[in-house]
């Protein structure tokens, strides 16, 4: 669409100058006279370049979306070879969550004592930071090491993709129920570092209509 | 020409229209008939019709269980949201689900008619401006309002006869007005401080695109509540300084509807006062005493600190959101009238470390980038493209009560979204559908904007593939469309807003909006201007008659000129021009007056006194 290399490693300025001569062509503004069935197709062609451009400019959405493509699958769910983060990691992240558990019940009872506070505290940044690390490993070697590999190479380093996305969700998870038992600095950070989108535990149920058995990407 | 378009800023104060004049390319607010460009969003509902604007602004003390001010903040919005907020409005909101109503002048009526009738005043204005009929309008909302404030917003415009052809956030307008001279390239904060809301947003100007990156606010924050914490604050001190009196006569002014509407607007004119003057004093007379103290802008500031404190945090959020810091903000612009008030101005500087740009009337530059955006959608500029974006996430209540987030904050619309559903029992036909926008994880947390009930053929359990399509469109309004892919058959969508209207009620409001059409104090104004021009062309022409010989051919062609103008003007419906018309008269026979004058004082009139020829002037 933006005509540009299907490269992981992506010239951000360039992007941005296609997107922006894009969302000229296609916006609904500058087609307001034409008969509302054109206006609906603009509108949607106008969606698409706008969700297009947020997949592309953010690395890891990047990623996210070469292993669906690579994959063959249109959908973000119903991948049969669940991406799996390392048993030590699940391991150290099911024993955090146990600990929070338990302060959780007793901060329940009365305040967090603060040597518990201070451990937690201190879990969290470094989760904080080995969750930017994997970051920086997933947009940076590891998408310029997919780039210039010969095609033999490449489901390596898809499985290390998903290795790496699995941990991230992780990462964020336990790091987000940390901030939410530690309260305090969610006001400046917010969401934006921990969301609980992107989760790899979304709930995958609703109430009242049955399952959903998936849900394509835009 | 039907394809003009006009930019509405609908405040919580004040309300302006603009448009951009073809000559100079600029855009240009619409004044009134007395040149103000200002309408105060009030509306009073009197027992000889629906008044609007200043005259119903000026007898919010006098009638205020009748006057509605401020109604921007119940837009959208249910009984349970304002009832804390109702505590301090003298108008009377009605306890019930779905959105809220407010009983005045005897009738019920919902803060959209209420709106109707201040776009309605606007249309007006601009139609007498054009000489010509005006259909199509941007209305300005505030960024943070969220779906079913821009719908009510809508819904406003369509009982006022306005085809609302796009709802544009107030600071994305803000930046387009600025945009087109004052703004370099680069990343601009918009930090817009109204009457009864708060909104910031962080954008990126580059190649004429005005790409909005992140965007924050508090829909219940502005100079309403800087009003407020000040009245109270002074409904204390002359409770302390007045015990006496007000015992006497037991009196309890907290229960006195129009002792609180003078009181905040006692309160409301000192803060204006204190934003450029260092101290000044009050003087409120009460039935038995008159309250009288000096009041400084340091009080002011301690006051309203907390206040302007909260619109910090939003900035912040903005920030984070657009994944900068403030150093990385090339310029902020001020919005608003509340940003006139020095702490705010100061404390915005310290957040951003930037001096910022106040060049435009903060009370004008939303109506003029309103305007803008209307000449982009006309076709008249092409060269300049505003994308925004939905400033809340908006989601499906799924298992639990847990939201599930389909379009997260801040994506660039239009966006769209997909989901697949499926029933969950044999030959069920109903799926319901619950659609949330907020931030918060619970469904409880979040605003309901509304059920959906899909329609479909029965099946086996898990055997229809249902897909939901969400749709936000350039208003920041969500569409939704739904299908049954395996019969291929658009399922039937019945939507139920939460705290919005219905077709059937928007139908019956557009109905009764003409039926009370004639008693618009718009008609009822044009009328006292048609008066006043009869007035003034009786005494010209009784002058003219009693005069002629006093004064030379050219003066006397020249009244004659403008007496003609003046019935030209009178027979038409443009109340601009009767007025200017009379002016006019006005000024043409001053001399002669005089001389009248002068020679009614020498008694060459005899007894008659001059200014029964005259009139009083």
């Amino acid at each position: 669409m933006f005509g540009l290399p299907r490269k992981l490693v992506v010239d951000s300025a360039e992007l941005q100058r296609r997107f922006y001569a894009l969302a000229r062509e296609h916006h609904p503004d500058f087609h307001q006279a034409a008969p509302a069935e054109e206006r609906a197709r603009i509108e949607a062609t106008s969606a698409l370049v706008n969700a297009a451009y947020r997949t592309l400019r953010d690395p890891i959405a990047r990623v996210e979306y070469l292993v669906r493509l690579e994959e063959g699958r249109e959908t973000k769910e119903g991948d049969i070879d669940k991406p799996k983060a390392p048993p030590a990691l699940l391991q150290e992240m099911f024993e955090i969550q146990e600990a929070l558990a338990e302060a959780r019940s007793e901060a329940a009872k009365g305040a967090l004592d603060e040597t518990t506070r201070a451990t937690l505290a201190e879990q969290r940044e470094s989760l904080r930071a080995r969750l930017k690390d994997e970051e920086t490993r997933l947009a940076g070697p590891l998408s310029a090491r997919w780039d210039s590999a010969a095609p033999a190479e490449r489901p390596a380093i898809l499985a290390a993709f998903k290795e790496a996305l699995a941990t991230r969700a992780y990462l964020r998870t336990v790091s987000a129920d940390l901030t939410e038992t530690l309260g305090g600095d969610t006001e400046a950070f917010g969401r934006a570092i921990e969301g609980r989108h992107g989760s790899a535990e979304a709930p995958r149920t609703r109430g009242g209509m049955g399952g959903h058995i998936g849900a394509p990407h835009q | 020409m039907s394809s003009r378009i006009i930019g509405i800023d609908l405040g919580t104060t004040n309300s302006l229209v603009a448009y951009v004049d073809e000559a100079t390319g600029l855009p240009r607010v619409i004044p009134d008939a007395d040149g103000r460009p200002l309408l105060p969003s009030v509306v009073a509902f009197t027992p000889d019709g629906i008044v609007v604007g200043e005259p119903a602004r000026r007898q919010l003390a006098r009638r205020p269980a009748d006057t509605v001010y401020s109604v921007k903040r119940l837009m959208g919005r249910g009984f349970e949201d304002v009832k804390d907020e109702a505590r301090y409005l003298p108008f009377r909101i009605l306890a019930g689900e779905g959105l809220v109503r407010l009983a005045v002048g005897g009738r019920e009526v919902t803060p959209p008619e209420v709106s109707a009738v201040v776009l309605k005043a606007l249309k007006e204005r601009a139609e007498r401006h054009f000489g010509e009929s005006v259909e199509k309008a941007v209305v300005t909302v505030p960024a943070y309002f969220n779906d079913a404030q821009r719908q009510a917003t809508k819904d406003a415009g369509r009982i006022a006869g306005l085809d609302v052809v796009r709802i544009v956030n107030e600071p994305t307008a803000a930046s387009l007005a600025y945009g087109l001279h004052r703004l370099s390239e680069g990343v601009v904060a918009v930090y817009d401080l109204g009457g009864g809301t708060f909104d910031v947003s962080i954008l990126r100007v580059k190649d004429g695109v005005f790409e909005v990156l992140a965007t924050n606010g508090d829909t219940h924050l502005g100079g309403d509540d800087f009003d407020r914490v000040l009245a109270l604050w002074l409904l204390e001190d002359i409770a302390a300084r007045h015990h006496t009196e007000l015992d006497r006569d037991c009196v309890d002014l907290a229960r006195d509807p129009e002792a609180m509407q003078e009181l905040r607007l006692a309160a409301e004119a000192a803060k204006i006062r204190l934003s450029s003057e260092e101290r000044t004093t009050l003087t409120l007379p009460f039935a038995g005493f008159t309250y009288r103290r000096e009041m400084t802008r340091a009080d002011l500031e301690r006051l309203v600190e907390p206040l302007v404190g909260r619109t910090l945090g939003p900035c912040r959020r903005a920030l984070a959101d657009a994944g900068l810091s403030a150093a990385d903000i090339d310029e902020v612009v001020l919005v608003g009238g509340s940003t006139r008030v020095p702490l705010v101005r100061r404390r915005v500087q310290e957040l951003f470390g930037k001096t910022p740009h106040s060049q435009l009337n903060p009370d004008e530059v939303v109506a003029l980038g309103a305007a803008v955006q209307a000449h982009i959608l006309a076709g008249g500029i092409t060269n300049m493209l505003l994308l925004d974006v939905t400033p809340l996430s908006l989601g499906i209540e799924s298992l639990g009560g847990i939201v599930n987030v389909l379009i997260p904050r801040n994506t660039t619309i239009p966006t769209s979204a997909r989901e697949m559903f499926t029933t969950s029992a044999d030959g069920q036909t109903l799926v319901d559908l619950h659609v949330l926008q907020g931030e918060r994880e619970l469904a409880k947390d979040c605003r309901s904007l509304g059920r959906f009930e899909l329609r479909i053929d029965p099946m086996p359990a898990g055997m229809p593939k249902i897909e939901v399509t969400f749709l936000i469109d350039a208003n920041g309004i969500l569409q939704v469309q739904a299908k049954e892919q395996r019969s291929d058959k658009a399922a039937s969508i019945e939507v139920k807003p939460t705290y919005g209207l219905n077709e059937a009620e928007v139908g019956r409001m557009i109905e009764d909006s003409f039926t009370y059409a004639e008693a618009d104090v718009e008609t009822r104004m044009l009328i006292e201007a048609r008066n006043e021009a009869d007035t003034v062309l009786v005494h010209a022409g009784r002058a003219l008659k009693q005069g002629a010989h006093l004064v030379d051919v050219a003066e006397r062609a020249a009244i004659e000129t403008a007496v003609a103008a003046l019935r030209a003007a009178r027979s038409g419906d443009d109340r601009d021009r009767i007025h200017e018309a009379t002016t006019a008269v006005n000024r043409a026979t001053e001399h002669l007056a005089e001389v009248l004058m002068d020679a009614a004082l020498k008694g060459a009139l005899g007894s008659r006194r001059a200014t029964e020829i005259l009139g009083e002037r």
